[in-house]
């Protein structure tokens, strides 16, 4: 099947403006009439639950953490983008398009990325208004920093929380509309089931995380903000509780899964220290706006890096990309970074790390300086390393980060199951192959806040409210299906630990499907994949019962699914027989080592339809179409 | 993993264990053996769990997620202290070269009136959450706002609302407060706001339903301890519980 985005026609410029007003309404007096279910609090699910109900929608939100405010978005440290131009540099909504296109090496839907561009400037706007401590000027006026991939600094920023920031935003909007009745929200809840009735989403099965109650919540419409997927390699800067899940479960029921291989493997990460560790650390991008990354010029230099003198240093990313230097986007400085380990001129234990040195920058504006802009990150550092960055440089290693592949959605995010949307990481829309830092803040909030408000009324205002009462039949084979599989978890009663087999399934992914993947190690993955998944369901332990608070439980579901997702992750990456951003496959590469895209061949959107696990899935594709930028080869240089 | 941390540790745990709310609880002994000083507190706690699902037995529930510091959703008291008394530290990120070989540690949850214990390490802190519902926003509706330098903030302003805003929302402060009082909290949302042109509209009124909630939650008053300032993981400061108290006598007179 070829699929359709229902990209609006005409100049491009104006083309979310006359989409808007081809977008069907929903009168004012009718809006509570209809209910939409919200999965996620995180910055897409939080400002769509808050805005929804706002608007008079009747809205169930639901999380699996304990409060909205916990959700992963907090994590972000960095920074926004948006096309302000507030500094004079040069700045546009186009180029604002035109970096995160070629950003993510011409692997998205250009309509969307231009109204993420313009949308993006409302954002600052909004969260300004709810009380969101922006970094200012002495002046009074916003401050800005640059991020990798940009030439320009467009992005806002508060202090190194602004995910933080952001997300305490819309979580007030949303504890607003708590407190006005329009939202009702569920904490410890989890989504295990997309109810879907005549084709259409009408409904969620949750579990009740701390009763271990299973019941089916019925809606006019499902939003799905569920976040990435990059658990799949057991260790990530993902949250501990980020799973598959929400979205496996909707694609095991018909929603189509688009370019799983898209992962992000961040460039600075704090570099793994031992067997048992339980997450890896990001360290923000913003860092590299004054630290320079390097090696040593000889393989095996065991001096301690004061002593290493400048001209036996290797500042790899400045002598290769000498026009971004430090600021190269993620998936080529992880490249660069593991290509040099690679070579044998790795720091740290295993020789996998490379420095991110403050050194100069401390010389150049002061070490208060640099404290002021990093302080916390700086301290994070020494808490997890015992190391004092400000003396010594620290260490990095590039980590899974973030999934620009997600379920498939057309412009209004709205996936191939009507009725069901789907927000920021979780849906694939903008981000190409590669995500630029800074633009995650920014497409959660516009999904949230700027997109959905209008794109869902244009569906509602199609149905016919309450048509799908919480006794159909398809709610109570839902609940039954879940409550089997419950069971069937809970009996097995085996000898490995989840964790155990989520470790073994992350060590297949990381070294197959990671970094730089081959014909050859993919079908590796797809001989070992199923192998422990068969092993997990005969010999998972999982203790206690159902009817109770249960996190090995909780876990067990998630990392069922990790194993099924994992296999067509692979596949769609064994399929892409091209190198594109984050999606590396060592067949394709230029003479310089740089990603090889073969446009010809590929230049589509690659989405999955299940057909049951261990069968194969079918691909339908969307073709990309390029008007306003053209089609080349990505160059940093 | 430098040098001086190769050695490992053996630790004898002391953890509360309670099967849900209406139960007895009590403290349980553990030992957790091959401990790295390199491993965070938490990923010793994995460990200790890993052995007891293979002997069979219910592993200890513990409240974590992000494991970097900022979700708030980890919260144990460690030997008395919530978080563990590193300074400016969550349970997530206090790692285990802070003890020493043989140590004996104790492990419980929060404790307050206001925060219910579910089920081992794990409370009830959703009374937080309805403080914020009482007012901890701007009423601005999505769209329609003003250019995000149309109103100057001043940097002092800026850094002050930010120095408030950090609050995690973990509830440290009410566990080692002696009144189980949620003041400092309360405090950071209603100084941040107030701090700022864009929320000054309502301070009043914000600072008044704020107050109430907290009463009506079930958390005690403030009785100037400041044990709240030296738990909290991200050192906000009780000089917003002046602020509050200073926002809440303004709103007397209006």
């Amino acid at each position: 099947m070829i699929l359709d985005g229902k990209c609006p026609k005409g100049p491009i410029q104006t083309s979310w403006d006359r989409h808007r007003f081809d977008l069907k309404l929903v009168n004012p007096a009718n809006k509570r009439k209809y209910k939409i279910l919200v999965v996620g609090t995180g910055l897409a699910g939080g400002a769509a639950a808050a805005s929804l109900g706002e608007l008079g929608y009747n809205v169930e939100a639901f999380c699996y953490q304990d409060s909205a405010r916990r959700a992963h978005s907090i994590a972000a440290q960095g920074g926004i983008n948006a096309a302000k131009a507030y500094p004079n540099d040069g700045d546009s909504i186009y180029r604002l398009f035109y970096d995160t296109i070629k950003g993510g090496d011409f692997r998205a839907r250009e309509a969307d990325v231009w109204r993420l561009a313009q949308v993006s400037n409302n954002i600052i706007d909004q969260c300004v208004a709810q009380g969101v401590p922006f970094a200012r000027d002495y002046a009074g006026y916003l401050d800005n920093r640059s991020f990798g991939g940009a030439q320009v600094s467009r992005t806002f920023y508060a202090r190194g929380q602004t995910g933080q920031q952001l997300l305490l935003g819309a979580y007030s909007a949303l504890s607003r509309q708590v407190k006005a009745g329009t939202v009702k929200l569920f904490a410890r809840t989890e989504m295990l089931d997309l109810v879907v009735v005549d084709g259409e989403a009408k409904g969620i099965t949750v579990r009740d995380l701390v009763t271990g109650e299973i019941r089916t919540h019925v809606g006019d419409a499902v939003v799905l903000a569920t976040g990435g997927y990059v658990n799949v390699f057991y260790l990530s800067t993902n949250a501990m509780g980020c799973s598959v899940t929400a979205n496996w479960r909707a694609h095991k029921k018909g929603a189509f899964f688009a370019n799983p291989c898209y992962t992000q493997i961040h460039p600075t990460c704090i570099p793994q220290h031992g067997e048992h560790q339980s997450k890896l650390t990001l360290m923000s991008e913003s860092l590299r706006n004054d630290g320079r990354c390097w090696v040593p010029k000889a393989k095996g230099d065991q001096r301690p890096p004061a002593q290493i003198p400048d001209e036996d240093r290797d500042y790899y990313l400045e002598r290769k990309y000498p026009s971004f230097g430090n600021l190269a986007p993620r998936d080529i400085a992880s490249r660069a970074a593991k290509e040099q380990c690679d070579d044998g001129r790795g720091v740290g234990p295993g020789g996998r790390g490379v420095y991110l040195d403050f050194a100069d920058s401390i010389k150049r504006l002061s070490e208060g300086t640099i404290r002021e802009r990093y302080g916390n990150l700086f301290e994070m550092y020494e808490k997890i390393t015992d190391e004092n960055a400000y003396k010594v440089p620290m260490r990095m290693y590039p980590a899974p980060h973030y999934s620009m592949g997600g379920l498939w959605v057309d412009y209004n995010c709205e996936s191939n199951v009507p009725g069901l949307f789907v927000l920021g990481e979780a849906n694939f829309s903008v981000h190409g192959a590669n995500r630029l830092g800074a633009s995650a803040l920014m497409q959660g909030l516009a999904d949230g806040y700027f997109v959905i408000p209008y794109t869902i009324a244009n569906y509602l205002a199609k149905t016919k409210p309450g048509a799908v009462k919480a006794d159909h039949p398809e709610c109570k084979k839902s609940v039954e299906d879940i409550k089997a599989n419950t069971q069937k978890l809970l009996s097995i009663n085996g000898k490995k630990t989840v964790s155990e087999f989520h470790r073994e399934l992350g060590k297949i992914m990381w070294e197959n499907v990671g970094m730089a993947r081959s014909e050859e190690s993919l079908k590796d993955a797809l001989k070992k994949i199923p192998v422990l998944r068969e092993e997990f369901w005969k010999n998972v332990k999982v203790t206690g019962g159902p009817g109770e608070l249960n996190q090995q439980l909780e876990n067990a579901g998630r990392v069922a699914d990790f194993l099924e997702f994992a296999e067509l992750m692979t596949k769609d990456a064994l399929h892409r027989n091209e190198s594109c951003g984050g999606h590396f496959r060592v067949e394709h590469q230029m003479p310089d080592g740089e990603a090889k895209r073969d446009d010809e061949n590929y230049c589509y959107v690659g989405a999955w339809e299940f057909k049951g696990v261990g069968k194969e899935p079918e691909l339908h594709k969307e073709p990309l179409t390029f008007d306003n930028v053209h089609l080349a080869v990505r160059s940093y240089k | 993993m430098s040098a001086h941390n190769a050695q490992t540790m053996t630790l004898t745990l002391h953890v509360w264990r309670q099967a849900g709310p209406n139960e007895p609880g009590r403290l349980e002994q553990y030992e957790a053996k091959n401990v790295s000083p390199d491993q965070s507190f938490l990923e010793m706690l994995d460990e200790v769990n890993e052995e007891l699902i293979k002997a069979g037995k219910d592993p200890i529930a513990f409240d974590h997620d992000c494991r970097e510091g900022i979700c708030g959703m980890c919260s144990q008291v460690i030997n008395g202290v919530p978080h563990g008394g590193q300074e400016r530290t969550t349970v997530c990120q206090l790692h285990m070269r802070t003890f020493k070989n043989g140590d004996s540690i104790y492990i419980e949850p929060w404790r307050a009136v206001a925060f219910p214990v579910q089920k081992d390490l794990i409370v009830d802190r959703s009374n937080l959450e309805k403080i914020m519902q009482a007012g901890g926003y701007t009423s601005a509706h999505t769209g329609g706002v003003a250019d995000g330098n149309a109103i100057l903030i001043s940097k002092i302003a800026a850094d002050y609302a930010m120095d408030a805003a950090e609050c995690i929302g973990c509830g440290a402060c009410v566990a080692a407060c002696p009144n189980g009082s949620a003041m400092l909290y309360t405090s950071a949302k209603v100084a941040q706001l107030a701090a700022l042109p864009q929320g000054q509209v309502e301070a009043a009124a914000r600072v008044t339903a704020m107050a109430d909630a907290l009463t009506e939650a079930g958390f005690g008053n403030c009785s100037n301890h400041y044990e709240c300032q030296a738990a909290c993981p991200k050192g906000i400061s009780v000089k917003f519980i002046a602020r509050l108290n200073r926002e809440f006598q303004k709103a007397l007179f209006k």
